[in-house]
């Protein structure tokens, strides 16, 4: 027995040695615990809440882009969207099914949800249709208790109240695309559109307002918990165009009985586009909502180009409408006093060549007046010829032709004023004067834009740099009427030289015998001025001249010429100009007068009615206050 | 205890066995389980379903094998040891054969009723079975080497068979267990001394014989910060939870990593870090604290006890219950590798809990049968 004591001293010893270890081990477990829950608590306490806070952004409401009297252009709307929880529905495919009795759900449809399904977490809301109808809305809100899982959820969608009219100028909003990333987190967000030309894409930074933040408790697999904070984001500022909608309405309306025109309507002294016009237009919500590409083949197929805006875009050899500044160069220059005459036998002959008037018995012996009013290409060769290419470049330039202008949408294109420089670095040859007789003319290669047309206008009757624009940052226009930035530079051309264009320009319209004289306004308060223009867009070959040009209906549309015309109103104080293209739309000879200046003469006579420059107008039966008489007379004239 | 001790010659009678039971034992182990059933009502977002209940069900039925353990006599338990032993090897080996496969190892066996996971019985029957063969060798003969190659069988065939599952938490513990009952039986510190370059010089081999992810987890401890969202991804999280709970606790039900699901196994492995994370620093000190009182009552215990067998047994099953609680608690605080042992009375789990309550009913058993004396036979001996 004493053997069993020995033992068990033995066992007690050892027994307490382990307990001894254990009580080691125990001091070790209780160090890492102060090491972790004490000492490093905070750091862990720090990555505890990263894991389970999530900042996610809540994109802000857009701007809306009004008119100069606030009627809204473009604003969002609500649509809806009939979405599936997978989680909470359980059996999908029966809950499609019962979804097809209310409402239209294709094969498509069905395919796309039951992919998703599978690939999402099953607390992702799956959209089975996105932009329901009012009418589906209702079969479905009705029968969402019976069914687990659907529910109707709201989005936003740009809203252009007026599609196409205002299409060109508005532009559109779509996806963001990689190369537009900036940095700004809100391009991030899957659904969040941008704007992609037009005054959407020019004053995106002020429409797109700043994202608000959600600070939301998620757990492991990402599902939303609660949400912790909301800090609110800035809606995006309304952005304010200079357009009168009613005018764009009217000119889109006037414009639509030719084919394919380019217009606008300028206030010549804010320089305020009242209305712009490319025709045909084209319907701007597929193409944020999403374009077949059957849609776009046709669009960009069509030779009337409904996707290009042709009042900033188009160039076209000026014609006839270029004359205004040949005269204003040569006036300028001294080459020319009002009393020069020059005779016009019908044809000019320059060395080899032989340019002819678009008048075959020619014009006989005429001044700069009446070589204005009707529009002799002889006197404009030779007005040319003494001015000589720089000189016509340089005032081509004041005018705003041969550049951009400076316009406030993406889009612009500068045309193009023929130097020697330019000749010289496209060619490699020199300049021969016989294409200075061209330009006189305004055509061979000079090309313009509408745009530029009508800027050249306004800037003679007010002589000043006036830069169109399409965005007021000013804001509305205010009962008080618009003033106007008065602040562009002087053109610095004589107010006698400005003074005899335009009264050429006057003589035009409405003297007997001017070209434009059938679309005059015999209201003599409302009178326009104008210049037409017929611009080639083929040689005429000799045999043509010798046969006589053929009849328009015998020519194919794509090579008949283009009629312009550009016009000021009222002549004795301008304020109103418009500038006018419609593309294959003239005869040799009076095109221009025949086809563009009708359209001018409506849209200024509208435009007079409704003065959108000093006037608001009426509205709910409530008379505007009537300021005109209050405001200082118009520059210019 | 005069009466008892008279009374050797004798078996006792149910009401003497009542008297011997140690109570304070059994509501110490009856608040530890309380704590863990809070816990798991707690890591199911403050719902009894789907733990808390059935882990209350499961303790109650436990209590019965316990008490049934605290009352067989000592000398039963002495003759069946090997039988138990035998019992619990062939479920392994029937796991191994038949079992079914659940989170990616073979450790399940299905008894009709209910599933269980031999592997966890097993320490228990190698306990009994080592208890049992050291009571009948003398201190010469276990001081001699082959007298230790039976005994160091019985740890290793159990041991390889259940890292073949592959189980490699409860293989470390049936080694852990063996080595400890070898070391109070009094085996020879010069042959543990052996053992260790036997163990390193084995250790290459060994890594050899190592399913990748396990030997992941190792390489994962050793750089946890590595892969946070890979293999890393269950400890980085586990040592998040922990350290944000503080010194306090984030408050009952308030455990964000738990609730979140950012916490793997948030009701069984790492139920110490929920736990801990809603409770802070001293929460989880008081469960240690418990933890210890229980561990220092089966000492005492299984010290008082005057028969070698008993004393062999309550310390051998005390020593398992206190290596499963710092295998747990050091995994999941990152000291060591993930080798996933369950936390023993606190995590989720049917057979784990039915092997801890068998085993303190054998602790129970230790001390009523405390004056118990029997020979190398298992015939009662007087003093």
């Amino acid at each position: 027995m004493r053997q069993d004591a020995l033992r068990h001293k033995l066992l007690t010893r050892r027994a307490a040695m382990l307990a001894g270890g254990q009580a080691l081990l125990l001091a070790a477990i209780g160090g890492r615990m102060y090491q972790l829950q004490i000492a490093q608590s905070e750091h862990y306490t720090v990555l505890a809440d990263e894991n389970r806070i999530s900042l996610r952004l809540i994109a802000p409401v857009r701007g809306r882009i009004v008119d100069r009297f606030g009627v809204a252009l473009a604003d969002n709307r609500q649509n809806y969207h009939l979405v599936i929880v997978p989680e909470q529905a359980g059996d999908i495919g029966a809950t499609l099914d019962a979804l097809e009795a209310l409402i239209e759900v294709s094969e498509t449809d069905r395919r796309r949800v039951l992919r998703e399904v599978r690939r999402k977490h099953s607390f992702v809301p799956v959209i089975v249709r996105a932009n329901l109808s009012w009418d589906e809305m209702a079969r479905v809100e009705v029968a969402v208790p019976e069914l687990p899982g659907v529910s109707i959820d709201q989005g936003v969608t740009r809203h252009y109240p007026f599609g196409e009219i205002t299409a060109h100028v508005l532009g559109y909003v779509a996806a963001v695309s990689e190369q537009e990333l900036d940095g700004d987190p809100l391009l991030e967000l899957p659904d969040f559109r941008i704007g992609k030309s037009g005054v959407e894409k020019a004053q995106d930074a002020n429409l797109r307002g700043t994202a608000g933040t959600s600070q939301v408790e998620v757990n492991a697999l990402g599902r939303v918990v609660r949400e912790l904070a909301r800090v609110a984001g800035k809606p995006g500022q309304d952005a304010v165009s200079s357009l009168d909608v009613v005018m764009q309405q009217f000119v889109t309306r006037r414009c639509s009985t030719e084919q394919s025109v380019a217009c606008v309507l300028l206030d010549a002294i804010t320089g305020d586009i009242l209305a712009l016009v490319s025709s045909p237009g084209f319907d701007p919500v597929p193409f944020s909502t999403g374009l077949s590409s059957a849609m776009w083949q046709e669009l960009s197929n069509d030779p009337r180009k409904p996707l290009s805006n042709k009042v900033i875009a188009g160039v076209y050899p000026p014609g006839s409408t270029f004359k205004p500044v040949v005269a204003s160069a040569a006036l300028t220059a001294g080459v020319l006093t009002p009393e020069t005459s020059f005779t016009c036998p019908g044809y000019l002959a320059f060395g080899n060549t032989t340019f002819h008037c678009w008048r075959h018995g020619g014009h006989g012996t005429l001044r700069l007046r009446d070589a204005i009013k009707k529009s002799c290409d002889v006197f404009f060769y030779e007005t040319a010829r003494r001015v000589g290419i720089d000189r016509l470049a340089a005032m081509a330039h004041r005018f705003g032709f041969g550049g951009l202008l400076g316009l406030d949408i993406p889009g612009e294109r500068p045309g193009l004023i023929p130097t020697r420089e330019w000749k010289f670095a496209t060619t490699g040859g020199a300049w021969s004067q016989g294409e200075t007789l061209i330009a006189g003319i305004g055509q061979g290669s000079v090309l313009a834009t509408p745009l530029q047309l009508a800027t050249m206008v306004a800037r003679l009757v007010t002589g000043r740099a006036v830069i169109p624009r399409l965005v007021r940052p000013e804001g509305l226009m205010l009962p008080g009427g618009d003033r106007g930035p008065s602040d562009f530079p002087s053109l610095d051309l004589a107010p006698r030289t400005r003074a005899l264009v335009v009264d050429g320009m006057n003589a035009v319209v409405n003297e007997q015998g001017g070209t434009a004289y059938a679309a005059r306004i015999p209201n003599p308060g409302l009178a326009m001025g104008g210049k037409s223009g017929t611009s080639q867009v083929r040689h005429i070959s000799d045999y043509e001249r010798a046969h006589g040009v053929r009849k328009v209906r015998q020519v194919p549309w794509k090579q008949r010429d283009h009629a312009l015309f550009v016009a000021f109103a009222p002549v004795s104080a301008p304020r109103y100009v418009c500038a006018t293209v419609v593309e294959h739309g003239g005869t040799s000879g009076g095109g221009g007068s025949a086809v563009a200046a009708p359209i001018c003469r409506d849209i200024l006579l509208e435009v007079q009615r409704r003065d959108p420059s000093r006037r608001v107008p009426a509205e709910n039966g409530v008379a505007a206050l009537d300021t005109a008489r209050n405001q200082p007379g118009p520059r210019g004239g | 205890m005069s009466g008892l001790t008279s009374d050797f010659g004798r078996e006792l009678g149910f009401i003497e066995k009542l008297r011997g039971i140690s109570w304070g034992l059994v509501v110490l182990v009856l608040v530890a389980a309380s704590c863990g059933i809070a816990v798991l009502f707690s890591a199911a977002d403050g719902n009894m379903q789907p733990w808390a209940s059935a882990q209350m069900i499961r303790f109650a039925i436990a209590l019965v094998p316990m008490l049934g353990a605290a009352f067989l006599g000592i000398r039963s338990w002495f003759r069946v040891a090997y039988w138990v032993y035998a019992l619990a090897l062939a479920l392994v080996v029937a796991v191994d054969l038949r079992g079914f496969v659940g989170m990616g190892a073979r450790r399940w066996i299905d008894l009709g009723l209910i599933q269980l996971q031999p592997s966890s019985l097993m320490n228990i029957a190698l306990v009994l079975a080592l208890a049992r063969y050291f009571h009948v060798r003398t201190e010469e003969e276990v001081a001699r080497i082959r007298f230790l190659v039976p005994p160091a069988l019985m740890v290793l065939i159990p041991a390889a068979l259940v890292l073949k599952q592959p189980d490699l938490g409860t293989a470390i513990m049936l080694l852990l267990t063996g080595a400890a009952l070898f070391f109070i039986a009094g085996m020879r510190l010069r042959f543990f001394a052996l053992m260790g370059f036997a163990v390193a010089a084995a250790a290459p081999t060994g890594w050899h014989f190592l399913r990748d992810y396990q030997k992941n987890r190792i390489y994962t401890f050793l750089d946890p910060e590595s892969d946070p969202l890979g293999a890393g991804y269950h400890i980085l999280q586990s040592k998040i939870a922990l350290g944000s709970g503080g010194f306090f606790g984030r408050g009952f039900l308030n455990g964000t990593q738990s609730h979140l699901s950012f916490l793997p196994e948030k009701q069984t492995d790492f139920i110490f870090t929920t736990l801990a994370e809603e409770f802070g620093f001293v929460g989880g000190v008081a469960l240690l604290a418990l933890y210890m009182l229980i561990v220092g009552y089966g000492f005492v215990i299984a010290l008082r006890c005057r028969s070698f067998f008993g004393r062999l047994l309550g310390l051998g099953i005390v020593t398992n219950f206190s290596l499963y609680v710092f295998i747990n608690t050091a995994m999941v605080m990152g000291l060591i590798p993930v080798v996933g042992v369950p936390l023993p009375l606190i995590s989720y789990g049917g057979t784990a809990m039915l092997a801890v309550m068998f085993g303190f009913g054998l602790v129970l058993n230790v001390g009523v049968h405390r004056e118990v004396r029997f020979n190398r036979k298992g015939e009662l001996q007087p003093d």
